[in-house]
Parts: structure tokens; sequence; C-alpha cells
């Protein structure tokens, strides 16, 4: 099997950990090696969390600049911030929505023009698939979805070389049972969106 | 029942480099454990903390109020016979290391493993110090997992190896083994724990008065040499490849190098020694290696620990070998590793072509915007911190105060728009500090510190404060937990995890039990008494304690309400 380099990156409170999670445990179930790393402690209180599934017997936790074969972020200053970690080759699954970090709010510092960058990386990049993961998380019953919305979009893309059945029968071991109704259905939007 | 007491025998689950150390206690029988939390440790005590609370298993788990003390507990309870873990983060291994020097002289009768997690790069510390070196400062034996399926293999292989050498073994991860998931397969759990030991008197060994000491400091020396003996049979060392550039390398740097190889393609041109069992050196290995190859490329974060012995070794040996590493500039003492950097460094002393990966040009992306780690919205600490602050204003004195503070969320104050966080080392350096700038300064001295940090490391600072007529208000941020590292409880919490039941020790009776007076409580919320109070203390010259009693307002949302 061919490696793969997954970043996921976000803000804190946004379930990127979960997200990477859920993908490594459904590579596991379906019998792969997988590692995966994650971000805990003061990173947690409403910073950057990056964490990263490393596929095909890689070893290494974590992903050097140029090396994601995939980014999927949360967010879009976040996806801009974590352009040097891809190279032309890579795909990009990235939110529109942005959450204003403090500095912007402070007026200490200027957030990037989403669009232009969008338009930035879809030259750029080998496949981009820009969306309001919001929304959909919001249709699906909960705004709180919007990783699974993003890991939907991840599993339709067909680049990882893991399943559609293989992640909903992860959510349905891993999430709290009154959740699973709506992450399925998350995940289920998200699937359907991944055109790009 | 918790998910790390699986009896899935030979199934595989996906675990953290932590948890799967708490699964390997427990297949080995652990039966005491006892910590202070720590990033990137705390998942470790966490689990071991709510396996003991669900009560079906048979382990006895406690949140210490420090690391030594925490050390101590399992210290004494393997020299009665029951198997004991104790973990902490690096800097916890600092507070804990009075016992460590001595214990290693001691020793144990049952097995003792002691988890220190080194954090490189700092993700949430306050220095990056490299606790390998506290294997040898101690002479102790260590050993450095890669992956979660070897943190597990290795706590229990740590339990034999104390057992049979009579001392406490130390398991050393990094944030990067810590904190990655990948499978493990379970093994099976002990069908009887040892939970009683008899404690046998001898005081020839438990007591080390100098005489005693004398004799134990050559036990530890002998013991240390079996030690050696047995690393270089561990399985957990091993060499590959037979090229002609030798690489060393332990912990999570494995895990590059072995990438590295695949990328680039040199695995005829390398042999590669992987260390697990670093500590002591296993001398005849690396003398074996060091025949075998012509050059050395020694991969490890931050200090040339290996790089140094093998250059000893080789200069023991007479071979002169060039070692690559920290001193030839190939790697730095600073921060953690990534893949790139070692593909490079492996690329460069290989004489191989690194092909780097083809990136848009990325000149023209402005300036980002930061995104700092910020208190939570509505937590309390904000609103002391404003109270403070008013105060201050109104009474004329904001320009000359400073504050001293300490670690925990509340250290985040340092950012604006707060700003008052003025000087910090360690867990419970605002006390100490504080009595330091009072006695040399004439600044106004408000420090803060929180309510698990002041049971850590404040308790004893203020008693020698108060009784050495410091002047300074120290404010003790009590929310009713350890927030930062993800709630655990301390002596003074009043919210608690269900079935949580020990005594509480408040911390207003605390400070008065050591004969303080002029201690006042307030309710952060309450924004006009608190500022009220704060003027009327911080007014006058002399030790005032205020305690601003609110609960952090995640761990309300979590445990609120089920006192």
């Amino acid at each position: 099997m061919d490696t793969k380099k997954i970043l996921f990156t976000g803000v804190g409170g946004q379930g990127t950990l979960l997200a990477s999670r859920l993908l490594g445990e459904a590579a596991m179930a379906a019998g792969m090696d997988v590692r995966v790393s994650e971000v805990h402690g003061m990173a947690q209180r409403g910073g950057v969390v990056e964490s990263t599934v490393m596929l095909g017997g890689l070893k290494s936790p974590i992903i050097s600049k140029g090396e994601a074969d995939i980014l999927v972020s949360f967010e879009p200053l976040e996806t801009i911030r974590a352009l040097d970690r891809c190279s032309r080759g890579s795909v990009i699954v990235t939110n529109t929505v942005p959450i204003i970090p403090i500095t912007v709010k402070l007026g200490q510092a200027e957030y990037p023009d989403v669009d232009y960058w969008i338009d930035f990386m879809k030259k750029s990049y080998r496949r981009v698939c820009a969306l309001d993961a919001d929304e959909l998380a919001k249709t699906a019953g909960t705004s709180k979805a919007v990783n699974v919305v993003l890991l939907g979009v991840l599993i339709g893309l067909n680049e990882v070389p893991v399943t559609r059945e293989m992640v909903e029968e992860t959510i349905k071991k891993q999430v709290k049972p009154r959740f699973v109704e709506a992450n399925l259905k998350a995940f289920e939007l998200g699937l359907e969106k991944a055109e790009c | 029942m918790h998910p790390l007491l699986s009896k899935d025998t030979g199934q595989k689950r996906l675990l953290l480099g932590n948890e799967a150390i708490v699964r390997g206690a427990i297949e080995a029988g652990a039966a005491v454990a006892a910590a202070y939390p720590g990033t990137p440790s705390s998942e470790i005590a966490n689990n071991l903390f709510f396996i003991s609370l669900q009560g079906d298993w048979p382990l006895y788990f406690e949140f210490s109020t420090n690391e030594k003390v925490a050390m101590e507990v399992a210290a004494s309870a393997a020299a009665a016979g029951v198997r004991s873990l104790t973990c902490m983060k690096h800097v916890g291994m600092n507070v804990a290391s009075d016992v460590l020097m001595t214990l290693a002289y001691v020793g144990v009768k049952a097995g003792m493993v002691i988890v220190t997690a080194d954090d490189p790069s700092m993700h949430s510390s306050q220095n990056e110090q490299d606790n390998r070196i506290y294997a040898r400062f101690a002479n102790l034996p260590m050993l450095e997992p890669t992956s979660p399926q070897e943190a597990k293999d290795m706590t229990i292989q740590a339990f034999d190896l104390s057992e049979s050498l009579e001392l406490p073994v130390i398991v050393r991860t990094t944030t990067r083994t810590s904190h990655v998931r990948g499978p493990v397969e379970l093994g099976p759990l002990p069908e009887e724990v040892r939970q009683k030991g008899i404690f046998q008197k001898d005081p020839r060994r438990w007591v080390p008065v100098p005489a005693v000491a004398r004799m134990r400091h050559r036990v530890l020396l002998e013991q240390m040499e079996k030690a050696r003996g047995l690393a270089e049979g561990s399985r957990f060392n091993s060499m590959s490849g037979k090229g002609k550039t030798g690489i060393v390398a332990s912990g999570v740097s494995v895990c590059y190098v072995e990438d590295a190889i695949r990328e680039l393609g040199v695995e005829d041109r390398v042999t590669f020694l992987k260390l697990g069992f670093t500590y002591p050196f296993p001398v005849s290995i690396l003398k074996d290696f060091i025949q075998k190859v012509d050059e050395i490329l020694v991969v490890e974060e931050l200090e040339p620990f290996q790089e140094d012995e093998i250059k000893i070794i080789c200069k023991d040996m007479g071979q002169d070998r060039p070692v690559f590493g920290k001193a030839t500039g190939h790697f730095s003492r600073m921060y953690e590793f990534d893949p790139l950097m070692v593909k490079k460094a492996i690329a460069q002393v290989t004489g191989c072509d690194l092909n780097l990966p083809q990136m848009p040009d990325l000149s023209s992306l402005p300036p980002l915007p930061m995104r700092p780690p910020s208190l939570c919205q509505g937590c309390p600490h904000r609103e002391t911190y404003n109270a403070v602050k008013e105060a201050l204003k109104e009474l004329g004195l904001e320009e000359n105060a400073i504050y001293p503070t300490d670690i925990g969320c509340y250290t985040l104050g340092l950012l604006p728009p707060i700003q008052m966080a003025d000087y910090l080392l360690c867990m419970g350096s605002s006390v100490g500090s504080s009595a330091g700038f009072s006695v040399a300064t004439d600044h106004k001295i408000v420090s803060f510190i929180g309510d698990s940090t002041f049971f850590h490391s404040g308790l004893s600072s203020l008693a020698s404060a108060y009784h050495n007529e410091h002047r300074f208000c120290l404010v003790i941020l009590d929310n009713s937990t350890t927030a930062m590292t993800g709630h655990q409880p301390n002596p003074g919490i009043e919210i608690r995890p269900p079935g949580y039941d020990r005594p509480r020790i408040p911390i207003e009776d605390a400070v008065r039990g050591l004969g303080i007076k002029n201690v006042h409580k307030i309710n952060p919320y309450r924004k006009k008494e608190a500022v009220a109070l704060f003027k009327e203390v911080l007014a006058k010259d002399e030790l005032s304690v205020v305690i601003a009693e609110a609960p952090c307002i995640l761990y309300y949302r979590k445990f609120g309400g089920k006192k």
C-alpha cells in the first residue's frame, strides 16, 4: 500500500482530534497500520490544534514542510497557515467559515482574504475542495459535526484507502449513542459534497 | 468497565502512548499508583484515576499533592512488595528528584516504574530539559518506547526488570510518543494482583544513614552492571542493515530514521542501531556497531546523550570514526525533530539525493494572525485579574505593581489584554519569588497561584513568607480543580467527580492554620465587592491572602451539581 500523510488542522474545540481518531480507527479496523498524533494541553485553550493520520506503515507522528499528501482544515486561516506543509501534488479539503482570532479582534493583525487564497489554492494544488462545513453540520442537526462533515468530504474524494462503510461503522462504535444519527447524517452530507 | 480493562486478549486497540502505558501497568499487575498531573503525562494518571474510581479492578490510585509525594507513595508500596507506578512530566521529576536520588540507593522489592514524559519544543512547558540525564544522574535503568505497542511492552518489561534488579526503572517518553495513537495488541490481564505486601524491616537497607548509604551506593553500582548485561541482551536493542554508514536513534527519532531510510531508499547503505533499553549504555552492542561502520550519525532530540557516550567508546576502542550529530551541527540541541530534518541529515551523510517536494511559491503570503491560547470566555480568572487591575488603578498603584505568577491556565494572564504575569519559574514560584521581590524592591507585589499549585508547592513557601514577614498580596485562584491538565482533583476541591469522596481541605483553613490572619475570600463575579476588597487589602503594605473562589466553567459543566 502507498503511504499517505494526512494533516488535520483547526482551532481548539472544533473536534479535529475526533476526526483524526475516527479515520485512524476506521483504518485500523480495516487492518491497516496507522499512526495518529494529537496535540493536548495548552494549545487546546483556543489555540491551533493539529493532528495527523499516517497510513501505509509510516512511523513518524508529524508532517514536515511540503510533505502532507492531504490537508483537512477546519478553518480557512488555519488552511492558509498550513499551506507550507503542502506540495503541488497535495489535496486540500477546507472549511470556508472563519473563526476570528483574538489578535484580529484586538486590531493587532489582519485576517487574510479567504476568497483570494482559496482561488490561489485552486490554481496551485492538485485538488482543492472548499465548502461551508458549518452550514452542512447544522443541516445534519448539530453544529458540532463540522469535523465529521469534513471527514465525509475526505472519504468521498477517494484519496485514502478507507471506505465509507468503514467510517460509518467506526462512527457507530466511537461516537456517543445520542450523537450517532446526526454524525452519520453529517458524514453523508460531506460525502455528497466531495466534488472538485 | 473502563476500556483499558478489556479482556479481549489478542485484539488490537488504537491507543495513545500514554494509554498503552496504563494497559501495560494493568497487565503487569501494578496495584498502587500515584501522580501529579502534567502535560504530556496527564492521560496516564487520568486513566489510572478513573480505573480506580470505578472500583472494579484492584488498583489504588491517588493524585498526590506533588510529584515528590507521589514518588514516595509508589516507592514505599514497592518496598513492601506491591508493584507500583508513578508518572510525571519532565519538570515534575525535578520536584521528585530528592526522592529519586536516594531511592536508587535503597531500591525496591516489587517492581516500580517511574514514567517521565519530556516535552521537546515546549508545547506545554517552561523548559525542555532532557530527563535521560536523570537516568545517568540517579544511576537507574531506562527504557524509551518508539510506539504505543512498545510503550505497553516496555512498561511490562520495566516491572520485571525492576523486580529482578530491585531498582526502580525509568520509562521515558516525549510528547510525540505519549500523544501518538497506534494499534496495540491487548495481552492477558493478570489472574491475581498483589494488593497488600509486608514491609520487611531492615534498617541497614531502608534507612540510609551514612554508614548504610555507603554500602548501598556500592550495591547500586553492582546492580547497574547487571542491568548493563540485561540491556545488552534486550530485545528492545536491535541492529539492522549492513551498510557502512551507522545510524543510532531511540524514542521518536527511531520513527523519523525508519521513514527516512525507506523514503530515501538507502537500506543497503546504512546500519541502523535502534536503542530501546537506553541506560545503562549497552557498551558491547555499541562496540560491535562501531566496528561495523565507517561513520556514525546519532539522531537524538535535545542533549548529546548517546553522541558523547559513543565518542567515549570510540576513544576507548582506539577507533577513530567520524561521529555526526550535535557537535557537527547536523542537529540542534534545541526543540523536537521532524521527519524532513532527519531525512536531510541522512541524505547528507550517505551522499544520496534528497528529492524535495515541489511547493507553490508562498512568498506573497501576508503575515498571518497568531492564535495564542487564551482564557475561556467566562473564565473566573479573567474577572479576578480585572478586579485587581481596577483596584490598583483606583489606588494609583498600577504603574508600580508587579505580578509574580504561577503554573496553570491563569499563566495565560500573560497575554493582552490582561498582561498581569511578570515572573515565573516553576510550580509554586509565585510565593517564593514574591518574598524576594518584597525585600529587594519597593514594588507593589500581587502574585497569583491556582488551588492545585498552592497544594503542590505553595503551602510551605507561604509559611516561609509569613514567618519572614514578607509583604505582598497572594491571590489564590481557587477554581476547584486542576484545570489546565484536564480537571484532576486536589485536596481543596468542592465540586467532585461522582464517587470521589476523599476529605476536603478548604484553602482558607489551610492558610489560617499557618497563622496568617489577613485572609479574605471573594467571588470574582461580584465585581464591585471584589474591587472594594482588593482596594482595602492593597492599600496596606503587609502580607495578605485573597482566595478568589469560583469553579472552572468547563469543570462545572462536567461535574457541577453532582457534589
